[in-house]
């Protein structure tokens, strides 16, 4: 599976299991407005790490992704 | 400080051990004969005990009176043998826990004001220590000691700190064995035992009451497996036994436990949660189980005997009313838990010693209590919590949780770093012996116990990943190890 249906997959599953409305899923969505509070967000970039082994935010200097394609896009880049 | 020791002189109650007896006339004034110490090495009868002494000193005293003494020794008993002789004698005495870091020795010499060092031998002195050493037998074979002066030695107790050096806590023999009535009705041929080190203020509590009570006593062993300790209590005959939780956890896993019949079963050290309170009313059906909260700073304060988890609220809420089970007046500040009692320490001892109680007398635990319905729970320690984006979470609240699975034997909720929120709950879980090899099984019982934390806990205290291990670390004084500074 690719990461970004992996990513897409991840945040359907934890919006459902807390209870959230998601919104249609796009890159230009902005993550504040997609129905995923920070808790969920938590949720979702520890479960990446597990799934994938991937961590962007490790080096603690990554700037907080503003749309879910920014964020797609720091997943897709620790790969390279 | 010095208000603190006067309040409590004032206040000795009547019979309370004065400190004008030692604890070596005490203990032999209740037929030695009879009485016996056991460790792994075998028995020792306390009434060989009666004109002779293990120290290999030429002159009592000269070498020990009004002297600070450090008792570094690896085993328990000889530590037992030691303190027999010096209490009464000696101004001050350190017990040596094993576990304690030699590093930590020349700081500790320093500031208590070693004069004497007491060993056995095997104990990891710093090399070249500035002080006298004198040697602890296991076969008392030396000129008996003066009978107790009629000082009132100072004890020094080191506290189980997770890293760090160790405080220093300063008791009197009377401050550790006042009066108790903790419903251990004591007949004069109990043996007591404890999964504890005598030299730790949980252990110490019983070996005092076995030896002024008039009892005997059965010592574990520092590396000795639990299925063996269990099977020399066993054929010891040990009546009356304590340990924590975390003990009794891992004492259930012994198929010796079986052959163990005693009388009275006490938990203390970490909160009791109602899974091993149920696993050990099973275990053991006649025996009176309680778990006590007590500790080396404020000493013992309430044992609760109704088998259930948690406090009952009276105890704190009826603060004042002479209740069973209650030794120490209890209150709340800020959720946290502070005891006043004559069995508080003294003081701390050190060169940057910070005050042990408040101006009233009270002694802070840092541990937190919640309110639920007719009971009070510890929901963790005030530094172990967990901050979930500004939200807290105390790990044993969610242990509490997890450990209800029938499946679970003992469970470790953590922190992980969140780029997100900071941190975030995970947990690391044992499964009892037979479920846990059974790996088609642990699919279904991380889900089952996923629901069950979501069922019952805030969103953000619901661990975000579930490992099953096959064991968990526990620390030298018997309590979970947490990792934490």
């Amino acid at each position: 599976m690719s990461i970004r249906a992996t990513i897409l997959e991840q945040i359907t599953a934890i919006a459902r299991q807390q209870n959230k409305h998601l919104v249609p899923l796009t890159d230009q969505l902005h993550l504040v407005d997609s129905g995923l509070d920070s808790l969920c967000l938590a949720i979702l970039v520890a479960n990446l790490e597990d799934e994938l082994e991937l961590d962007p935010f490790a080096s603690g200097t990554v700037a907080v992704p503003v749309t879910l394609g920014d964020f797609i896009g720091l997943y897709e880049a620790a790969t390279v | 400080m010095t208000r603190n020791l006067t309040t409590l002189a004032d206040s000795v109650p009547p019979g309370l051990v004065s400190g004008r007896q030692s604890l070596r006339d005490l203990t032999l004034a209740i037929a030695p004969a009879a009485r016996w110490l056991s460790d792994e090495q075998g028995r020792l009868r306390l009434g060989e005990l009666d004109d002779a002494s293990c120290l290999a000193s030429t002159d009592h005293a000269g070498d020990f009176s009004g002297l600070t003494v450090l008792i570094a020794t690896k085993t328990q008993l000889a530590a037992v043998l030691a303190t027999l002789d010096l209490d009464g004698l000696a101004r001050r005495i350190l017990l040596c826990p094993p576990d304690l870091d030699p590093v930590h020795l020349p700081a500790i010499i320093d500031d208590a004001g070693v004069d004497v060092i007491v060993t056995d031998g095997t104990f990891p002195l710093p090399a070249g220590a500035p002080c006298r050493v004198i040697t602890c037998h296991r076969k008392p074979s030396h000129k008996a000691p003066v009978s107790g002066g009629g000082i009132a030695t100072e004890w020094v107790l080191f506290t189980s700190g997770t890293t760090g050096r160790p405080k220093m806590v300063v008791h009197t023999l009377a401050s550790l064995s006042g009066p108790l009535d903790d419903g251990a009705r004591l007949p004069s041929n109990a043996v007591w035992s404890t999964f504890y080190d005598v030299r730790r203020y949980g252990g110490l509590q019983i070996l005092l009451r076995a030896l002024i009570g008039g009892g005997s006593m059965v010592l574990s062993g520092a590396h000795e497996p639990v299925g063996d300790f269990i099977d020399r209590a066993a054929t010891d005959g040990v009546t009356h036994i304590s340990g924590t939780p975390s003990h009794w956890r891992r004492a259930l896993m012994s198929p010796l436990l079986a052959l163990f019949k005693p009388n009275y079963v006490r938990l203390s050290g970490e909160p009791a949660d109602q899974a091993i309170l149920d696993q050990l009313k099973r275990a053991f059906p006649a025996a009176r189980l309680s778990h006590a909260f007590a500790s080396t700073e404020a000493g013992v304060a309430f044992d609760v005997r109704d088998g259930r988890a948690g406090i009952p609220a009276a105890y704190i809420d009826d603060n004042g009313t002479p209740q069973e089970g209650v030794q120490a007046e209890l209150i709340l500040r800020d959720g946290v838990l502070c005891i006043r009692s004559s069995r508080t320490a003294q003081q701390y001892l050190g060169a940057v010693a910070t005050p042990l109680a408040d101006a009233d007398g009270f002694v802070a635990t840092n541990d937190m209590l919640e309110r639920r319905e007719d009971r009070y729970f510890f929901i963790g320690r005030q530094e172990g919590v967990i901050n979930v984006g500004g939200q807290k979470v105390y790990p044993e609240e969610v242990e509490a949780v997890i450990n209800q699975h029938p499946d679970v034997r003992m469970s470790r909720v953590r922190a992980r770093v969140s780029p997100i929120t900071g941190a975030i709950v995970t947990a690391d879980i044992v499964l009892h012996p037979g479920v846990a090899l059974d790996h088609a099984r642990a699919n279904p019982i991380r889900d089952e116990i996923a629901q069950r934390c979501r069922d019952h806990l805030a969103a953000h205290k619901v661990p975000v990943s579930l490992k099953i291990v096959p064991s968990l670390d526990i620390s030298a004084a018997g309590k979970l190890l947490r990792g934490r500074a």
